[in-house]
């Protein structure tokens, strides 16, 4: 089955085989069907890197929400993307704490080295989109950055070329 | 313990006892350094023991607003007519706050242990822990131990054998520090936009699913263990001198001290030496400038109102802030307040869920003048503007945020005149504000 969406474009089901199984192994963590919504479009991202229209589509359908309604989720939360990302994602905290421990001096290292040039750019090679993000709760750990699911603490300008050698 | 450093002589480790140590983290290995006992032990008392027995301890909420949380438990219903709930708030977003995390990372059991004990003082059978999304380690550190839990007996249709079915659900947040609130929570999990919700009606009548739910900080649960344990009375004994608030509590220290981290100290420790002999105090050269004691939300300290500070909630009030989460920001001399407070103020422009038109509206236009500020384009009546707005933000919103975002603007300009002026009268060369 492929749900076909306003762009067009063919949505290959995400939920099927072992994400089916996962999906509805939430289903009796919560009463209600719609609370599964959160977990749901995490699998989602985890399967595909964002969450497509198309996508949007089908985690509506198997919820029986409407797409509307779950577009205004979706777009509530920083997480999920809405569009397609570099093959890596970093995020970079900038808030007060770091922010006067250096980070901005971070975020520009990492601005510069992956290519991205802007923020919420994407390298031209594909690999990197850098952005800031708000307090990342190690505050203490000045500046930790998020690249995709890794936490790494303590980040510094002199550090991030060599970090970056371990994201191809 | 201070982790990342060693413990400090002036510490007093309940909660961080094992931060650091990764034998910890096992079911095995809680079990093995005493853990459990408080949860087996809580099994063989009535749900107004356990209740009792926190109450005898003392214990406020350690998630910022310093309720007590033995009476916020005796707020659910006696009668289980509907299925109780206990969320478990391990949103951890408040800027200089970074406790939970090391409670989970180190001690997963401990907050596992705690939130059983909570799930069977308030007739719960489902605890549902929200922790954000960006703590990805700590996410699986959790489940694993969830698992872990399972098979030892501790969760599950019969919790030690005592009958009493306790289930843990780990909820995962997508970005939003405004989920931290309460109601906005319940809005999460339900699978919504995380929007507070106006009260009443209390989470305690209508929370999740409009089901009676209790709320609690990760920390809070974490010492209900050790309360169980040792007894509300051995908790109460550790404060000094002020019988409204006992314990110990986890500060965290950041910005520019010389060994930021977490410290877990007795109620009432001073101030100076948590910042001077635990964190050792400023680099070399430097002098304070300012303190944000209880995560951003909360108003500025000046170096005169920290010389002679106790922490705890009515010591941090005296000095004209609040204790809040206990993130402490320490700035030095080095430090422009007025960028900061703006990149504060964007913060909070940038979580406002946008409901209230004086927080949409109110944490916009407080960012936009402070930025008019830095660029060398500000007038004196603009302070006079942002005094004026704050007003309008504070106490007149559905939750807090709006409040928040007010705290620090109003109490820099109040208490940091100068540093304002120096842009106002273009003393001081501009900022490129970058947004
Ligand atoms: C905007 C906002 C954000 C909050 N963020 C958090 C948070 O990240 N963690 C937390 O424990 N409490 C947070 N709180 C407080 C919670 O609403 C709630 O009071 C707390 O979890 C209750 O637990 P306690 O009684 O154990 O402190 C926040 C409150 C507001 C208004
Ligand atoms: S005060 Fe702000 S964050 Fe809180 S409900 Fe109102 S708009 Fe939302
Ligand atoms: S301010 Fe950067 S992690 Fe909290």
């Amino acid at each position: 089955m492929s749900t076909a969406h306003a762009a067009g474009e063919t949505h290959q089901p995400v939920f099927v085989g072992p994400t089916r199984a996962q999906l509805e192994a939430l289903f009796p963590k919560y009463p209600t069907k719609q609370s599964v919504l959160l977990p749901a479009l995490w699998l989602v991202q985890e399967a595909r890197g964002w969450i497509s229209e198309g996508a949007l589509h089908e985690v509506a359908e198997v919820l029986g929400l409407t797409p509307a309604y779950v577009k205004g989720v979706v777009t509530f939360y920083t997480m999920y993307h809405t569009h397609p990302v570099g093959r890596h994602f970093i995020q970079v905290c900038t808030t007060s704490p770091c922010n006067i421990c250096g980070a901005e001096e971070v975020t520009k290292a990492f601005l510069r080295h992956t290519g991205c040039g802007e923020l919420g750019a994407t390298s031209p090679d594909g690999r990197f989109t850098v952005i800031e993000v708000e307090c990342l709760g190690a505050c203490g750990f000045a500046t930790p950055v998020l690249i995709d699911d890794d936490f790494v603490e303590g980040v510094t300008p002199e550090r991030v070329a060599g970090i970056l050698q371990g994201y191809k | 313990m201070g982790y990342p450093h060693p413990s400090h002589a002036g510490e007093h480790p309940v909660l961080s006892k094992h931060f650091g140590d990764a034998g910890a983290r096992t079911f095995d290995g809680w079990v093995k350094r005493g853990g459990y006992e408080g949860l087996k032990k809580a099994l063989g008392m009535t749900r107004d023991q356990v209740v009792e027995e926190v109450k005898a301890s003392g214990l406020r909420g350690r998630g910022g607003a310093g309720f007590p949380t033995g009476m916020k438990w005796s707020f659910m219903p006696k009668e289980v007519v509907k299925p109780h709930y206990l969320v478990c708030n391990a949103d951890e977003s408040e800027p200089g706050t970074f406790k939970d995390r090391e409670i989970i990372r180190w001690t997963p059991h401990q907050l596992i242990e705690g939130c059983a004990i909570g799930a069977h003082a308030i007739g719960a059978e489902r605890i549902y822990i929200y922790i954000r999304g960006e703590f990805t380690h700590e996410h699986r550190i959790l489940l694993a131990a969830v698992d872990e839990a399972y098979k030892g007996g501790a969760l599950g249709a019969n919790v030690f054998g005592s009958g009493r079915r306790i289930d843990v659900v780990v909820h995962r947040g997508a970005g939003a520090y405004i989920c931290g609130e309460e109601t906005a929570m319940m809005n999460s999990i339900e699978g919504k936009r995380g929007n507070p919700r106006i009260k009443p009606p209390f989470p305690a009548v209508a929370g999740l699913w409009a089901c009676p739910t209790t709320i609690n900080n990760v920390e809070t649960l974490a010492a209900a263990g050790h309360i169980l344990r040792q007894g509300g009375a051995w908790y109460k004994g550790l404060c000094r001198g002020n019988p409204k608030s006992t314990g110990t509590k986890l500060f965290s220290v950041c910005g520019h001290v010389q060994r930021p981290g977490n410290y877990e100290v007795v109620m009432g420790t001073s101030m100076k030496e948590l910042i001077y002999d635990m964190c050792g105090g400023m680099r070399p050269g430097r002098t304070l400038k300012a303190v944000i004691p209880g995560g951003s939300s909360v108003p500025i300290m000046t170096p005169a109102e920290v010389e002679d500070c106790l922490l705890d909630y009515e010591g941090v009030v005296a000095k004209g802030s609040m204790l809040g989460s206990g993130g402490m920001i320490v700035m030095d001399d080095s430090t422009d307040l007025v960028y900061q407070v703006m990149r504060l103020a964007r913060f909070y422009a940038h979580e406002s869920c946008a409901q209230c038109t004086q927080c949409r509206e109110g944490t916009a236009w407080t960012t936009r003048i402070l930025e008019k500020i830095l660029a060398g384009k500000g007038r004196r009546e603009d302070l006079d503007l942002l005094l004026d707005l704050a007003d309008n933000m504070t106490g007149k919103t559905i939750c807090v945020l709006s409040d928040s975002c007010a705290a620090p603007v109003v109490s820099a300009i109040r208490k940091f005149p100068a540093e304002f002026d120096a842009y106002i009268s273009r003393e001081k060369q501009p900022v490129m504000v970058t947004a």
